[in-house]
């Protein structure tokens, strides 16, 4: 999986819960629901028409403690949306955890909120933590992913079924 | 240098002599929950690393209100065949996770659990690390291993007495609105201070169980002798409380005179919402629903509290209440102690342990427009239901006296 994404920039605001991404009454009551239909309600209740507007490859810049609240998986209607990469100001932790498990590159990154404007062009690297916003030609770093962690692992695994088919294979729980 | 209640629970269970903030580790795990168990199955692998360690119930959908929804569970209780797991709760025997876990015996002193559910935090109200572990719990099921971050950690210490009418809601919904609700974001919270000590058991774990809701990974209290009331007769294995060392490292402290802490409401949109409950009651905000239930606030001491407030009186005819124990065991004691019966007879429909309402799932979905007030733990838009609803915080005894009046009021006036 590759570690440099770029792409037009959605903005949203501070505490955008997982409750927004998907929606308890909506989703959450379906549990058979596919991805590609729970993420039509993404964000349904505080921006009703975007989810129909997304573009695959597209960014999403996220303010204060994005993803909090409950454990849902936020990063799958995302994903399932095309969203290539996430960055926040703050992430909350379960989220940041999804968001790696999923295999949605997902970058905390404090201060890009005054860094880019909603329809700007990012260029990220989730490795070395450089953002680059193409239309002022502005950079800024933030703290990447560490190599050798086991989250970066899962990230570039593409997610964590991924890591675990390989690693369920290599300790002999498979195909025996 | 010394180590934090987290550090030292990690290093443990990582193999390790000390463990410090940023530093990644694989942990071996203590407990987990099954609601991977489909992921595992999917995988290809035919065991659970331990199926003793594994709990599974079904309370978001319980019992289940779609076809979807029953097809769901029978496939869980398939699965709970197939891997061998003991620890499962049918409806009836369940309730809600983090009650029925605990009174199962998942949590002790010194544990390192991760299981599904956000409010898994709750766990820390017994001297453990316990978190969430989402799509990470099919890693567990195959492995008993999970990675973490050393957190860093920062202390919270509650000074002064609580006055009356106040309990540990009060208190997280305080801290919540003082510090924000990304204050443990990524951090391991210690409670100590006299007011964590003389907190019930079930008052703090309603702080600890909002441990999430401030962003947290873990939060801890230390054991005491109501802890190991608590456990006995449920963990029959030996433990060892955790302290901090006297050195030990913190991001932050904070420390609360609590006083002067009088009933808080949050009001719609975000936990950290928190006033007083006295302005909203100002603004006369009339009600159409109380919840008295969820993981947060739906103990024997949150029924018994509604009770002596509405023992002999009536729901006001524009609200209906909704009362539903954190547990079937709960729901057992309330009923031979009578509260239950008061409730009833002041007009609350009394529902079985289900987290329903709280997530808007079911059993008391919000309408457009409608206004709850909840013993639960978020606000966010949406989360009860419509997203035109609106869903104010707060404790039982605030609940019970807004389902009262019809509006939200502060009990210390209203009573």
């Amino acid at each position: 999986m590759k570690t440099v994404y770029t792409g037009k920039v959605w903005k949203f605001g501070d505490k955008i819960s997982t409750d927004l991404m998907v929606p308890g009454a909506k989703v959450l009551a379906h549990p058979n629901m596919s991805p590609q239909e729970a993420a039509r309600f993404c964000m349904s209740a505080n921006r009703p028409d975007w989810a129909g507007t997304v573009q695959p490859g597209d960014l999403l810049v996220g303010g204060v403690n994005f993803g909090c609240g409950s454990s849902r998986n936020g990063s799958g209607p995302l994903k399932a949306l095309g969203i290539a990469c996430v960055l926040a100001e703050s992430i909350s932790r379960i989220h940041l955890r999804n968001a790696v498990n999923t295999g949605l590159p997902t970058l905390v990154a404090p201060g890009i909120t005054s860094f880019v404007e909603e329809g700007q062009r990012l260029r990220v690297d989730i490795a070395s933590g450089e953002v680059e916003n193409l239309d002022t030609g502005k950079t800024m770093r933030v703290q990447g992913w560490p190599a050798d962690s086991p989250p970066f692992q899962i990230l570039m695994a593409g997610g964590l079924d991924e890591f675990m088919r390989r690693k369920v294979r290599e300790a002999g729980l498979v195909g025996r | 240098m010394g180590m934090t209640i987290a550090e030292k629970i990690l290093a443990a269970h990582a193999g390790v002599n000390s463990a410090k903030p940023g530093q990644y580790v694989w942990c071996k795990v203590d407990a987990t929950g099954g609601h991977m168990l489909p992921a595992l199955e999917r995988l290809g692998v035919d065991r659970v690393w331990d199926p003793e360690k594994v709990f599974v119930v079904d309370d978001h959908q319980a019992p289940p209100p779609t076809i979807d929804a029953a097809n769901h569970v029978k496939n869980v209780r398939r699965l709970v065949k197939k891997y061998g797991i003991k620890n499962y709760f049918e409806y009836g025997r369940g309730g809600i996770l983090h009650q029925v876990f605990a009174e199962h015996g998942m949590y002790a002193p010194g544990d390192l659990v991760a299981q599904g559910d956000s409010h898994s935090t709750s766990g820390g109200v017994f001297n453990a690390c316990v978190t969430n572990a989402a799509l990470d719990g099919v890693h567990i099921l195959a492995f008993g291993e999970l990675w973490f971050r050393v957190p860093e950690s920062v202390r919270v210490v509650l000074n002064g007495t609580l006055p009356a009418w106040c309990v540990g809601k009060d208190v997280i919904l305080k801290l919540a609105s003082e510090l924000g609700t990304d204050f443990g974001l990524y951090r391991s919270i210690e409670y100590v201070g006299p007011v964590a000590s003389q907190m019930t058991l079930a008052q703090r774990w309603t702080i600890t169980n909002m441990g999430v809701e401030v962003g947290a990974k873990f939060a801890i209290f230390e054991a005491d002798e109501k802890t190991d009331e608590f456990l006995l007769g449920r963990v029959s294995r030996p433990y060892t409380r955790v302290t901090a060392d006297s050195d030990a490292s913190y991001a932050a402290e904070y420390e609360f005179d609590l006083s002067d802490l009088v009933p808080m409401v949050a009001r719609p949109g975000d936990p950290g919402n928190g006033v007083p409950a006295e302005a909203v009651a100002r603004e006369h905000v009339k009600i159409d629903q109380a919840f008295l239930g969820s993981c947060t606030n739906a103990r024997l001491e949150d029924l018994e509290v509604a009770a002596r407030i509405l023992k002999g009186k009536q729901i006001h005819p524009d609200v209906r209440m909704l009362v539903s124990p954190s547990s079937q065991e709960v729901f057992g004691h309330a009923l031979k102690a009578g509260y239950l019966g008061i409730l009833a007879e002041a007009g609350a429909l009394v529902e079985h342990s289900t987290c329903g309402p709280c997530y808007g799932g079911h059993l008391g979905v919000l309408g457009d427009g409608e206004v709850c007030i909840s013993t639960s733990n978020r606000n966010f838009q949406g989360r009860m239901g419509s997203p035109l609803a609106s869903v104010y915080l707060s404790s039982p005894a605030t609940v019970a006296a807004s389902a009262l009046a019809g509006e939200i009021v502060d009990p210390r006036a209203y009573l």
